[in-house]
């Protein structure tokens, strides 16, 4: 048992780390340790030596099922690790200047987006139905308390409807569990040598337990549609985006969906993955991404505030990563979809970092957050506004940014699956998207600043945007390492 | 500054130009290595798109020189102007599919950024249209692209290997992959009735994006149809040839009405492109015949000439607004008398965009009738039709602005007397009477691109 401890060694540097700030902030004297930024670079340090060691079980070749097959190290785990780590390394640097307004909780904020992560890095190599729920449980709290950190009332109202929401979808989470364990007796999700497992009862094509499994297959994505915000559970999306902290809702946005995806593919993709259930739940998928796709896009439409159309965006673009998701069952080449829905998550988690941060750094200096507000933005602030230009242009999926490959690259597993319509849905659902994202580069770049006076920005904060949006020039001009790495990770099963 | 930064990248287009003349002497395939997944990095001219490529280097040499003057933000201008020109240089020498797609959608943003920011009149909403159009042609456009490749036999990207390759219609019917891909191509032709964006891009662009949008990018939906539909799947576009010739036939007549009722200079011009932009339809149509080789080469000249004829009439309308400010038709008369160089540009440029021999608009409409009269008659009759009508407006035009008593509104007005002016109009000049003159070198270069397309088409 403790011989495979170092596997788990980024998650508990981070926690350890959570605790150190959080411990540092009551016990030091006074504002010594809270204030400027000297929180933030500890938490960063705690996250530079969780990727060292990361790094460097990567390259010890330690891969593989642990702690009796309830977690595991393999490729998978590996994508997700580095990708949440990079999420947490971003928003710690875009936080800096922003987190001495959390005042007392400052300390408060750093802990618990460290836990945050590690929980989210756990849920990524859980393969056991307790570990999940205990991950999961970890990085949800975490991110409900993070929603609600902005002693104000709109963080409030944001922090308790992403808590009340979210505590039904874990409980219907949790039933789904139930029915599974109860239908398999075992709550491993795959398990070596014919030891009882999930994908075993499974694979012994029972059909009687085929109504009690789609039951557990409804209520499993239900709850995790809520994590990924995808219709009909992204109601609270645009409201915790608006309400929270503008580094909340960025580490929001992503975290909580990647964490979503990545959970999916562990439990479908990995736990249910045998054929005649596939085609079960690539169907549902696939209605659910077509559904998220044009509400998402519908609602962002009509959207006067850049964080509600950030927000109603990020439901669309959940549509388009589920498409990779649909693509999984129907393709004579399993790991295609979800190499997509690999590729695709880390290309729109840098994307929308980008693109939340370019909003922090001009909305937080300007005190509003309307778009009409943005007008004449590129004159006003031409740094933010063109890496703000650019993540929406990687959003719409044009070119050079890694947008339009992700989006190629998706619709090509669907294609490759025989889903043509969920293709063309899709590629009707971009057009609708131009709309609003160029809508928004074009009042920065054409309309006429009410004022002429320029917008200063904070180092960490353009540091941080401009690194995310770099990342996604350069995969979007390069993207085969990564699309490799992505092709890696969804190769468990093979 | 301006000046400046200007010289800088016109020397980067002139590189530009000479490479593209070493393609005229190569025109093979070239491969320039492979990358990705299933996409690769492939490269190369064949006669259509050998023309085409000399075509952009040509008129983005003039759209530099009448972006001369350009005082706002000259150096985002000409960083937008060459990445325009890099996504249609992509369009024209990509033989993947998903390249071809991608440099499709780079010229996108740049466009929309030209028009918004330096245009005139509604020019956001200008912007927006065109861009919301053409994506919304190239959506269907990649939904097409990948249900080719995968229905291919070989699955397949790749442009050479899918040329007479099987195509299952299991993933969509033929016919359905077909129309997926000519809309993303008719949309930007313009095609009638998708041709709304274009007025409106055109009249509220600079006059250098005017150029280069009826010159160049109008081009890449004629000769996206050639290449990927028509290509790829010959025997399903001959089965569609008729209702091509026949939306041909309204695009032709159609815009010339419309364009007859113009009052606004560059308007009319726009809607004459939609009218022109018809011929090459008519002549993709003529595959459905036994006389395709003609048809085709009538378009892809056509495509050419058009290109050179319409981006002088762009350039003329921009010298007369930069000078009288308005592009109002009713309130111009006997700009000849003061500007006698501008008169005579426009005069040259109108008589060879109606059709007059030894001009370069002359040999593709007649390659285009040609090809199109022994199979669909009733069409390039009313194609001739057309003739006439923009005859009609083109030298209506000329004579309600160029001619008549002159106004003293307009004394004291300067001709066009910068070098930038007179090499912009004088190159063009050239090339459409070289073009006139002597078609057969180009035509020889397009059948060379051309034969082996007969060939998939089966027969003649």
């Amino acid at each position: 048992m403790l011989q495979d401890l170092d596997r788990l060694g980024p998650e508990l540097i981070l926690m350890v780390a959570a605790g150190f700030i959080l411990l540092a902030g009551i016990v030091l004297p006074g504002d010594s340790f809270r204030g400027r930024t000297r929180t933030g670079w500890a938490a960063l340090s705690g996250i530079a030596a969780s990727i060292i060691w990361a790094v460097v079980l990567a390259l010890r070749d330690r891969q593989g099922p642990f702690f009796g097959g309830a977690m595991s190290l393999d490729n998978l785990s590996v994508f997700f690790i580095f990708l949440f780590l990079g999420v947490a390394a971003l928003v710690v640097i875009a936080s800096m200047e922003y987190a001495p307004r959390f005042g007392r909780n400052e300390g408060e904020f750093y802990c618990f987006l460290l836990l945050a992560t590690s929980g989210a890095m756990l849920l990524a190599g859980s393969r056991d139905l307790i570990a999940i729920f205990v991950a999961l449980e970890l990085t949800s709290i975490s991110q409900y308390v993070m929603a609600g950190l902005l002693r104000t009332d709109r963080a409030g109202e944001a922090g308790l409807k992403y808590l009340l929401l979210g505590a039904v979808a874990t409980a219907v989470i949790l039933y789904g569990m139930a029915l599974l364990y109860g239908l398999s007796g075992t709550t491993k999700l795959v398990a070596p040598g014919g030891e009882p497992s999930i994908l075993g009862t499974i694979a012994s094509a029972d059909p009687g337990i085929r109504s009690g499994l789609l039951v557990a297959i409804v209520l499993l994505a239900a709850g995790f549609g809520f994590k990924m915000a995808t219709v009909p559970f992204q109601m609270w999306a645009p409201d915790v985006y608006q309400g929270a902290a503008t580094p909340v809702a960025a580490f929001l946005s992503v975290a909580s969906k990647s964490a979503g995806f990545a959970v999916v593919l562990r439990i479908f993709y990995e736990g249910m993955g045998d054929a005649w259930v596939n085609e079960d739940w690539s169907i549902l998928f696939g209605v659910l991404a077509a559904v998220s796709m044009t509400v998402g896009n519908a609602a962002a439409l009509v959207q006067t505030n850049v964080k509600r159309l950030l927000g109603y965006s990020s439901i669309a673009q959940a549509g388009n990563m589920m498409v990779g998701l649909a693509a999984i069952a129907a393709s004579d080449e399993t790991s295609l979809g979800a190499a997509g829905v690999a590729f695709f998550l880390a290309t729109y988690v840098f994307t929308n970092l980008g693109a939340f941060f370019a909003v922090q750094a001009i909305s937080d200096r300007i005190g509003s957050d309307e778009i009409a507000d943005y007008a004449g933005m590129a004159r006003r602030a031409p740094w933010q506004a063109a890496v703000l230009a650019f993540c929406l242009v990687s959003l719409t999926g044009l070119p050079p940014a890694a947008g339009f490959v992700a989006k190629v690259y998706i619709f090509n597993a669907a294609a490759h699956s025989d889903l043509m319509w969920l293709v063309i849905i899709g590629v009707l659902n971009s057009v609708l998207s131009a709309f609003y994202y160029l809508r928004l580069a074009g009042v920065m770049y054409t309309a006429e600043p009410a004022t002429e006076e320029p917008v200063p920005i904070a180092v960490t904060t353009g540091a941080a945007m401009t690194i995310a949006a770099a990342g996604v020039l350069v995969v979007g001009i390069i993207p085969f390492p990564l699309i490799e790495a992505a092709q890696r990770a969804a190769n468990i099963l093979v | 500054m301006t000046l400046a930064v200007a010289a800088v990248l016109f020397g980067l287009y002139d590189r530009g130009s000479a490479e593209v003349f070493q393609f005229v002497e190569r025109f093979t395939w070239i491969d320039a290595g492979t990358a990705g997944f299933d996409v690769q990095y492939l490269l190369g001219v064949d006669g259509i798109s050998v023309i085409l490529v000399l075509l952009t280097a040509l008129l983005f040499v003039v759209a530099t020189l009448v972006s001369w003057n350009i005082e706002s933000r000259p150096r985002e201008y000409f960083a937008w102007l060459l990445l325009l020109e890099t996504g249609v240089m992509g369009v024209f020498s990509s033989l993947d599919l998903i390249l071809f797609f991608l440099f499709w959608e780079v010229e996108l943003v740049p466009m929309f950024l030209l028009i918004s920011i330096w245009g005139s009149g509604r020019k956001q909403y200008s912007a927006m249209k065109f861009v919301l159009y053409t994506i919304a042609g190239s959506a269907l456009m990649l939904a097409g692209i990948l249900a080719l490749g995968f229905s291919a036999d070989p699955r397949s990207f790749d442009m050479i290997a899918l040329r007479g390759a099987d195509i299952s219609s299991d993933l969509l019917p033929l016919s359905a992959i077909f129309l997926l891909l000519f809309a993303g191509f008719a949309v930007k032709l313009p095609m009638f009735p998708f041709h709304t964006w274009l007025p409106d891009a055109h009249t509220d662009a600079p006059t250098a994006v005017s150029v280069i949008l009826a010159g160049v990018l109008l081009k890449m939906g004629g000769y996206g149809i050639i290449r990927i539909p028509v290509s790829l799947l010959p025997d399903t576009a001959k089965d569609f040839a008729p209702w091509i010739a026949a939306v041909a036939a309204v695009n032709i007549v159609y815009g010339a009405l419309v364009t007859l009722r113009q009052s606004d200079l560059k308007r009319l011009i726009a809607y004459s492109s939609v009218s022109h932009m018809g011929y090459v339809l008519l002549g993709v149509a003529a595959i459905g015949g036994g006389a395709a080789q003609v048809g085709l080469a009538g378009a892809s000249l056509q495509m050419f000439t058009h290109g050179l004829i319409t981006g002088l009439l762009f350039v003329m309308v921009g010298l007369v607004y930069d000078r009288t400010h308005t592009r109002d038709i009713a309130q111009m008369r006997g700009l000849a008398h003061h500007m006698p160089f501008i008169a005579s540009g426009m005069v040259i440029a109108s008589l060879a965009s109606l059709g007059l021999p030894a001009m370069a608009g002359f040999w593709a409409e007649l390659l285009v009738f040609l090809g199109a009269a022994q199979e669909f008659p009733a069409p390039t009759i009313l194609a001739v039709i057309g003739i006439l009508l923009s005859a009609g407006y083109l030298l209506w035009m000329v004579q309600r602005v160029f001619f008549g008593a002159a106004d003293e509104r307009w004394r004291g007005l300067p001709d066009a007397t910068a070098w930038w002016e007179q090499a912009a109009v004088a190159s063009l000049v050239a090339v459409i009477l070289a073009v006139g003159i002597y078609p057969s070198r180009l035509v020889d270069v397009i059948n060379v691109g051309i034969v082996p397309m007969l060939t998939l088409l089966g027969g003649s």
